[in-house]
């Protein structure tokens, strides 16, 4: 399967991404600007972290109204699979791709750890290499990843299952209602979540949870 | 020309960490009596053109489009005479 990363002024996690979809998927991710408003035909559109447009007005939220968001909405649409961490999560809910919102953190401090997530979902395009329930390390590097959303979202939220990640009982870094690390959107091809599953990936990282992830979305061979 | 305030503010019920360590932080100064602090943003935007009818729905438009997240954040609009 093809993939293709989103390149945006203040994103800093672009090399990182573009590394591990190149290594795990065997060939580099094609890249697309802010501007660009025709995508290349791939199955995987992956929004990094960083910190587009300085995070100026909020986390994410110029970066939803630059033209290429609006391609990422069509091809979501579509059935591609999208991605999006930190702040490509932050992005893809203020562009409404995810329903809530990503709040400054609950501590008021900028979180650089690993923490434990356990996966809820282990169904979606994204984790169906992880086993439910499965209790996987991953690093956080995050301001405003505090999930917000109102008791009737969450509420379906769960009852769709489409939490697809929760920090793990007492690890929860950014008070995040629910502990949620992660959401699928209804048709189950939109995932966001703020850890870097990006950063996990060899040895050499301290351990490999993070793999999975992008063995999932590209369909490769277990 | 038509000079326009847009405020944001958190919806009740979203909690305001930020809010709370300003509430803290008056109170080490010495303030008494504050009895909660929520933080917003405050935006100035001045329009060309005289028609405040469309002044106003252009505002309204702009606060859902892009100054206010509207799934944690209110709006309100004010002309300035």
């Amino acid at each position: 399967m093809k993939a293709a990363v989103v390149q945006l002024p203040g994103l800093n996690r672009d090399r990182d991404m573009i590394a591990a979809l190149t290594k795990i998927g065997g060939r580099p991710p094609a890249t697309v600007w802010q501007t660009d408003t025709e995508l290349p035909e791939v199955d995987l559109i992956v929004i990094p972290g960083g910190f587009s447009y300085g995070d100026y007005l909020r986390c994410g939220a110029i970066a939803a109204r630059m033209p290429v968001m609006r391609a990422v909405a069509a091809e979501a649409r579509r059935g591609v699979r999208v991605l999006g961490v930190c702040n490509g999560f932050q992005i893809l809910t203020e562009a409404g791709l995810l329903p809530g919102a990503l709040m400054r953190n609950a501590s008021l401090k900028f979180v650089c750890r690993t923490v434990r997530l356990k996966v809820v979902n282990a169904s979606s395009p994204f984790t169906s290499r992880y086993q439910k329930g499965q209790i996987i390390s991953c690093p956080v590097a995050h301001h405003d990843g505090n999930y917000f959303a109102d008791a009737e979202t969450l509420r379906r939220l769960d009852g769709e299952n489409r939490v697809a990640f929760r920090y793990a009982e007492g690890t929860n870094p950014n008070g995040s209602l629910g502990d949620i690390a992660g959401i699928l959107n209804a048709a189950g091809n939109v995932l966001g979540l703020m850890p870097h599953p990006e950063n996990l990936i060899e040895p050499a990282h301290g351990g490999s949870d993070g793999r999975a992830l992008f063995e999932s979305a590209l369909e490769l061979a277990a | 020309m038509i000079r326009a305030v847009v405020t944001v503010t958190l919806k009740g019920g979203v909690l305001d960490p930020q809010g709370k360590a300003i509430e803290h932080a008056l109170a080490s100064l010495g303030f008494s009596g504050v009895e909660s602090v929520r933080q917003g943003k405050v935006f100035e935007i001045v329009l060309s053109g005289s028609d405040k009818a469309k002044a106003k729905a252009a505002l309204a438009s702009m606060g859902e489009k892009l100054l206010a997240n509207t799934v944690i954040e209110d709006f309100s609009v004010r002309l300035e005479s």
